[in-house]
């Protein structure tokens, strides 16, 4: 039973810990691409600058409340964060009002708003990292990270199954803003409006949608979701300038294989990418220990799909793999 | 268009020789060796993105790739691993690699030979996961064996001229076999999947411990003209002994430089480079004038990445080490791209401006911030406020907000560069 508890801690709980910051990501990505057709590089470093919100304010926060004698009753951190994704929200207005609506006042390409992105994305980083320094911070360097284990004894495991509290706070979160943002686009009259433009924006300028206020719906949402995002991985690793910045391929992989522009294949492709990088570098011959006599000797005692160290190009094979089979991705994104 | 020229290469000049004055001539020459490499890798880009207009976010990874061809060659030659089992089981590795290729050739076979689709997909995934299987069963065990028995497998111990030559060739073979994959995306996919297949290479680069080493580095790679050293053994001085090495040095990556130069000039002038621009602007007109789109992309990416890898290559025998973990997207593809873009794209004279100007402000930025923020530094404490702290690390972090800066500053008031391309219009 050890065997299936590890499996379980190893695979499928880092896979939806991972698939949740990923289909976090890949929402805004998709969204943004849907709305205004270019693919946002500087999307990493904004989940960082969200995630560095949060610190900021956590800390004045609990601050605050040490002074007032306040024990939160949940972590100070998730208290925040609406107000984080405001100030993060407003941020991306920010930037696009300075850096992107220019451009495309002036009718440039797609390509150049491209490059424009990674320019945002190397300011940002080198803005966080000039106020911040370099070092690695962590939310929990007062408290410790509250960790629950669960008693698998009746199974017969001795092992136990290992979740930390904000891990349960990441899913449980991502689920509430998935749902959210699905009422959203089929319900409400703005969000109906979002998907007519990414369907066809100038079939929607006609038919008198705002497009203005749609493009700055897309980026409050795609800056909010990214911030929760940032948070949540800053909780769940540690915060470092360059936290999102390795992260941003594999969530333009999950973005594509969702097919871009098409919101629920982000999510799907998120939690896609991550499972499969869990399950990729996963020495799946632990499984076969229990029947250790029944299986021959040359069987080796590692089977990986991947060595460990190249966890990182999984999320990159498989975005290839799924540009030369499925282009539109696993759901049908916008073409063009 | 060419006053405008001879004006900002004469301000370049001037520019040089105020560092020179300022900094010395060892540092100088260091850096025009520096820039001129990495002006051969801008002029590779530019090729790729000013000619044709293919989006290539892999700089690093064909920057890396000449970097190991020329270490893999010119390094001495390893003893230890040839008097192994090494070879032999490398040999055996190599074997399971072709017999995997052909099974892979196999079943795309299957499809012309009449099978159903649904089977010839399943045969052809088949085949992949059956190749790696078997690469893997022999690759993992020699690789363990090499790293355990002889460290690496070493170099062939050839002139260095060679290996900058080998890495041109390994970086056609890689750019043919990505170009295949992935020229038929559209613009943004197609730079998110060179931006991955860079990645992947610098991950191969990185852990193939075996064949470059990894992590450990190679360390020092020769060079194709005497080294400080040698001077020195023969009686200069410890800094003319610098200079006249790196003057050698930069003598001959000059000489590179200004033939690729020549010769990317003429291409561009010619019928060739007519018809490039032509399917840059418009693929579809192009193509029903006859040009085959995919197979002159093709060629374009490939003529685009020899440059890069070369220049890659005689960047790393002169920082004489090879340090898979020290390339970074930001120092090896966006400053590069930095380079194209505030040079002036399609203009071959502006992306050499670019890049000998922002390396020279890339590095001179570093002395430069670092004075700039101590001097704030300095001024909050004089207030009260006590000096900020790591001050040293974090002023050389501006750079990096700079040279985002830059770039959309660059996009949004000179989107054609300081020295656009000249666009002839025939006379009405």
């Amino acid at each position: 039973m050890n065997e299936i508890i590890f499996f379980i801690n190893k695979v499928l709980i880092s896979g939806m810990v991972l698939g949740s910051i990923y289909a976090l990501g890949a929402v805004g990505i998709t969204l943004i691409f849907g709305i205004l057709r270019f693919a946002h590089f500087a999307h990493g470093d904004v989940m960082t600058l969200g995630a560095f919100v949060t610190f900021v304010l956590t800390s004045f926060a609990s601050a605050a409340a040490a002074s007032m004698g306040i024990v939160a009753p949940i972590p100070i951190p998730i208290l925040v964060l609406p107000v984080a994704m405001a100030v993060s929200a407003a941020l991306i207005l920010g930037i696009d009002w300075g850096f992107y609506a220019p451009l495309r006042k002036r009718g440039a390409k797609p390509v150049t708003l491209l490059i424009a992105s990674i320019g945002v994305a190397l300011m940002i980083q080198g803005l966080i990292r000039l106020f911040s320094g370099v070092a690695t911070r962590t939310f929990y360097a007062d408290v410790p990270k509250p960790i629950f284990r669960f008693d698998m004894s009746f199974m017969g495991a001795t092992r136990k199954i290992i979740v930390t509290e904000p891990q349960f706070w990441m899913v449980g979160l991502t689920l509430v803003s998935v749902l959210a943002l699905h009422f959203f686009l089929t319900r409400s009259r703005l969000g109906k409006g979002m998907r007519a433009m990414a369907d066809n924006a100038a079939l929607a300028q006609v038919s008198g949608i705002n497009t203005q206020l749609v493009i700055r719906v897309t980026w409050i949402i795609a800056g909010a979701l990214a911030c929760l995002a940032g948070t949540m991985l800053a909780l769940d690793v540690t915060l470092k300038p360059d936290l999102a910045f390795n992260i941003i391929l594999p969530i333009f992989a999950a973005a594509i294989v969702g097919g871009l522009g098409h919101s629920y294949g982000a999510i799907a492709g998120g939690f896609l990418v991550g499972f499969a990088e869990t399950m990729a570098v996963f020495n799946w011959a632990v499984l076969l220990r229990p029947f250790k006599d029944a299986i021959p000797e040359w069987v080796p005692n590692n089977i990986s799909i991947v060595p460990t160290e190249y966890k990182l190009t999984v999320a990159f094979t498989i975005l290839i793999v799924v540009l030369l089979v499925k282009p539109t991705g696993l759901f049908k994104g916008v073409g063009s | 268009m060419i006053a405008r020229t001879v004006y900002f290469y004469i301000a370049l000049l001037a520019l040089f020789i105020v560092v020179g004055m300022v900094m010395g001539a060892p540092f100088t020459l260091r850096l025009l060796v520096e820039a001129f490499a990495l002006s051969l890798i801008a002029l590779g880009l530019n090729i790729q993105w000013g000619y044709g207009g293919l989006f290539n976010f892999g700089v690093m990874g064909f920057i890396m790739v000449g970097g190991f061809a020329v270490s893999f060659v010119s390094v001495p030659v390893n003893m230890e691993f040839w008097n192994s089992d090494g070879p032999v089981m490398l040999l055996k590795a190599i074997a399971a690699a072709g017999i995997g290729a052909m099974l892979i050739m196999g079943a795309n076979r299957l499809r012309r030979m009449g099978a159903s689709p649904t089977w010839s997909r399943t045969a052809q995934v088949t085949a992949w996961i059956v190749a790696y299987i078997i690469y893997r069963s022999q690759i993992d065990p020699a690789a363990r064996y090499i790293e355990a028995e002889a460290g690496y497998v070493g170099g062939l111990g050839l002139p260095v001229i060679l290996g900058w030559a080998f890495g041109g060739l390994l970086g056609a073979a890689i750019a043919f076999m990505i170009g295949k994959i992935a020229l038929g995306l559209r613009t943004d996919y197609l730079a998110i999947a060179t931006i991955g297949i860079s990645e992947i290479i610098r991950a191969l680069i990185k852990n193939m411990d075996w064949l470059t080493r990894g992590t450990l580095t190679i360390t020092p790679l020769p060079w194709p003209v005497p080294r400080p050293q040698e001077y020195q053994e023969w009686g200069a001085d410890s800094t003319m002994s610098f200079i006249y090495a790196r003057a050698g040095y930069l003598a001959i990556v000059v000489v590179i430089v200004l033939v690729a130069l020549f010769l990317i000039q003429r291409a561009y002038g010619g019928p060739w480079g007519r018809m490039m621009r032509a399917i840059r602007d418009n693929h579809i007109s192009a193509a029903s004038m006859g040009k085959d789109i995919k197979a002159r992309q093709l060629e374009i990416f490939v003529f685009g990445s020899v440059l890069i890898s070369i220049g890659g290559a005689i960047l790393i025998s002169f920082v004489q080490i090879f340090d898979p973990s020290a390339f970074q997207p930001i120092n090896h593809t966006f400053v590069i791209w930095v380079m194209v873009i505030v040079g002036g794209a399609g203009n071959n004279f502006g992306v050499l401006f670019g890049g000998l100007f922002i390396y020279t402000i890339w590095i001179i930025s570093e002395p430069v911030s670092q004075a700039m923020f101590v001097n704030i530094s300095n001024m909050s404490e004089n207030f009260g406020w006590g000096a900020i702290p790591d001050i040293e690390s974090r002023s050389l972090q501006m750079r990096v907000f700079v040279l985002g800066l830059v770039i959309t500053l660059a996009l949004r008031f000179a989107p054609n560069g300081l020295i656009p391309e000249v666009v002839h219009r025939d006379k009405e």
